[in-house]
């Protein structure tokens, strides 16, 4: 299962899964919830943090949470 | 008879909830402390009509009523609590245009507590440029509110947000969401437990524990009822989530139209840049320097005058009333002490404007982003950046700025750490033993004073870096990676908000700075001018045996010496003097070491107070500290004391307030403690082998 940690700049993907006990509560009421739209910004450098754009809220996160969150990426146009 | 209604305003980080504050209480507002702790509470009065008038209590931000820090803890306690004097008659939930969907989820959990609620939609000026547009009847019958489309910062929308205040009893008190819904058999057995209290309230009660845990039950005793483990509960709270946010999509489909092709954004064009690996980094580096820059450059006018205008006074009040203890205290003790705390109000001033500036422009944000990485090699994140910029200030602010660190580990070394920049109150110290030790002349067109100043504060930065890394392998907590940043959109500063952030925190800083070192500096004053025994009191006729050769102006100053040295001060100067000649300092540097410990400004101040003490020659204060001699006949300042005293100076924990902050935000005396015999044992040593090589 991919997770939004293995998204490639630009792609968009579908939130299926991501576990209360895991993630900060926080994210989840950011929208992190499942069936959303999750789309990746920007990378910082040395690759972390990640910037996300999900379900219309802006949210930079590290990527060690952001290997938590399963995803189902959008296959290439 | 006028009444006086409490209004609550409430909403998410960023939504320019304090903007709508400002435009309805404008300057009629006061900030203090909840009690027992540091959060700052803003309340002011608006004027509805000549009957009513509404307080005001701006509640800090938060996404939601699940608390997970202090700050947003507040907000929950309050509305918990029926008997809290602040209890608001109506709430007010600002949201705004662009994130509009995510601010309803606060909104309908407020609305289901059953509080008379107003909906103020922020930022409506934005509405044709993002290509959104809203069917406010429609809305406000599906939320079952009222609704006020609102522009702060065009100022629209306020007067009808007045007149929805007022009738604030026409207000619908019908919850969105039914609580039962997110566990029915669960809210059962609670509605039988607790068949008088409400159900959604009883709800936020249970659940506030898995995420907090600080609050005041005293109106209910939930601890009995416990029926559901922990995880169980927080995938509770994740299904509410799901269900008000399907509630709130549904609401939105028939409320809200956006048209993408009308959308003109420059977001991701000015995200690219400030979050650019190379550009990103010039710009911030850019944007500091400019600042120090300006903070130099554009304060050095008014401080000059400031100095000036605080010498005249002192001078003027000698001349002009009768001589005696009490012209003594106000000129030398309490004019001095004033002034020295005065001098500090435009470079504080100064930088809280290009903090406020970067906050409110929303920069602030990418700056955290672009730092993440790099400040957690060293145990920081990248939220730490901003404690450390505004240390640059003051360590008390910039200690309480470390709140919203969701990670209890990297809060901590962050609050430990703060200290070791160079604030503001070194500033004078340094510059004045700068003057003194560091020679005249230029190397590369910089002047080696200059260069000496920079080096001070990039040392700070170094010892910060330096013992966060230190720290981070020695404190050995478990804790979760907790880093969600909302990354708002680009603003133009508001200059009203700016003004008022500026004016309410420099007047802070000289209020609550001012009345320690004001205190300090009386109390110096008279422990200079007292001693115990016959040697302080007969100072004149013994001076007067000793040297009968000498004129009368040489034997003043030799009274007034011998004063000082025989004084309680000079006693407790003379008794540290043991512990402090290895670094290179006499009895007089250890007095102000002494006092230092208050404030380190204090230090300037103490020298002027112990040298102008019983002297009358108008030398600045300069003058007369080169002019020390040893006994040997050397210089006191020489540049191995200057040296080391200018690295106590940098490393050593001197400041109460510091340390009363840090025991209020780590809730125990164990961290100040580490901190204060830490810092200060690490500038003992560096300054003794400072001054042991250079001598």
């Amino acid at each position: 299962m991919s997770t939004i940690a293995d998204l490639r700049l630009g792609q968009s993907a579908t939130i299926i899964e991501c576990s209360s006990e895991a993630i900060p509560f926080k994210l989840l009421e950011m929208g992190c919830l499942p069936g959303n739209r999750v789309k990746l910004l920007q990378v910082a450098p040395f690759l972390d943090p990640l910037y996300l754009n999900i379900d219309d809220a802006f949210v930079a996160i590290r990527r060690d949470t952001a290997a938590l969150i399963c995803i189902e990426i959008d296959p290439d146009e | 008879m006028s009444k006086q209604i409490n209004v609550a305003l409430i909403g998410n980080p960023n939504t320019g909830k304090t903007s709508v504050f400002n435009a309805l209480s404008g300057l009629n507002q006061k900030v203090a402390n909840y009690p027992g702790i540091t959060v700052d509470k803003k309340e002011g009065v608006c004027k509805l009509s000549h009957v009513l008038k509404a307080h005001i209590l701006d509640l800090p931000g938060t996404y939601s009523l699940n608390a997970s820090s202090l700050d947003e803890n507040i907000v929950i306690e309050l509305l918990l609590n029926k008997n809290n004097k602040d209890f608001p008659d109506v709430a007010i939930i600002v949201s705004d245009v662009e994130n509009f969907k995510r601010n309803l989820l606060l909104f309908t959990q407020i609305k289901d507590l059953e509080i008379p609620t107003i909906l103020v939609i922020n930022m409506a000026d934005r509405m044709s440029a993002k290509g959104i547009s809203l069917d406010i009847p429609y809305l406000e019958e599906a939320l079952k509110t009222k609704i006020a489309l609102v522009s702060a910062r065009k100022n629209t929308g306020i007067a009808y947000l007045k007149t929805l205040i007022s009738n604030y009893r026409e207000l619908s008190l019908e919850p969105c969401l039914n609580a039962s819904s997110i566990d029915p058999p669960y809210f059962d057995q609670l509605r039988s437990a607790f068949p008088n209290q409400q159900l959604y309230k009883l709800w936020l009660v249970i659940t506030q524990d898995v995420n907090f845990g600080k609050i005041n039950r005293q109106e209910m005793d939930v601890a009995v009822f416990k029926t559901k483990s922990k995880s169980d509960l927080k995938r509770l709270q994740q299904k509410e989530t799901i269900k008000r946010y399907q509630f709130i999509n549904n609401v939105l489909k028939q409320g809200q139209t956006i048209d993408i092709s009308k959308a003109k954004d420059f977001r991701a064009t000015l995200d690219r840049l400030t979050m650019h690996k190379f550009w990103g980094y010039a710009i911030f580096f850019v944007i500091l320097l400019s600042i120090f820059q300006a903070i130099y450059d554009w304060s050095s006018t008014p401080m000059d005058y400031i100095d000036a205008s605080f010498a005249q006074l002192s001078e003027w009040t000698k001349a002009t009333l009768p001589s005696g203890v009490f012209t003594d205290l106000l000129a030398d003790g309490i004019i001095a002490g004033v002034g020295g705390i005065v001098i500090f109000i435009p470079q504080i001033a100064f930088l809280f404007l290009f903090i406020a500036i970067l906050e409110e422009s929303g920069y602030m944000s990418r700056v955290v982003f672009l730092m993440d990485r790099v400040m957690r090699r060293f145990g920081l994140s990248g939220k730490s950046v901003i404690p450390l910029i505004s240390g640059t200030a003051c360590a008390i602010p910039a200690i309480m700025a470390t709140r919203n660190i969701e990670n209890w580990k990297e809060r901590l070394i962050t609050i430990l750490v703060t200290p070791f920049i160079t604030c503001s109150a070194r500033l004078p110290v340094y510059l004045i033993i700068i003057s003194l030790v560091i020679p005249q002349g230029r190397f590369l067109g910089l002047s080696y004073q200059a260069l000496t100043l920079m080096l001070l504060y990039l040392i700070g930065f170094g010892m910060a870096i330096l013992s966060a890394a230190t720290l981070n392998r020695l404190l050995k907590f478990r804790s979760k990676s907790f880093f969600v940043v909302e990354m708002p959109s680009f603003k133009v500063p508001m200059f009203k908000n700016v003004a008022i952030t500026v004016l309410e925190k420099t007047r802070t800083f000289v209020f609550e700075a001012g009345k320690i070192i004001l205190a300090i500096s009386v109390l110096i004053w008279i422990l200079a001018s007292n001693g115990p025994g016959d040697s302080f009191k007969n100072a004149s006729s013994i001076v007067q045996q000793e040297h009968v050769d000498l004129d009368s102006d040489q034997v003043d100053q030799k009274i007034a010496a011998y004063k000082l040295e025989h004084s309680y001060i000079g006693l407790i100067g003379k008794s540290i003097e043991p512990l402090i000649r290895p670094l290179g300092y006499d009895w007089k540097i250890g007095i102000g070491l002494v006092t230092s410990f208050a404030a380190r400004e204090v230090f300037v101040g103490t020298l002027a107070t112990i040298y102008s003490v019983g002297g009358n020659n108008p030398d600045t204060l300069k003058q007369k500290m080169s002019a020390e001699k040893r006994a040997d006949g050397s210089a006191v300042f020489s540049l191995a004391s200057g040296i080391s005293l200018l690295l106590f100076y940098a490393f050593a924990m001197q400041c109460m307030s510091t340390l009363a902050v840090v025991r209020r935000e780590t809730n125990s005396w164990k961290w100040p403690i580490i901190q204060l015999f830490g810092m200060t044992f690490i500038a003992y040593v560096i300054s003794l082998i400072a001054f042991q090589l250079i001598q």
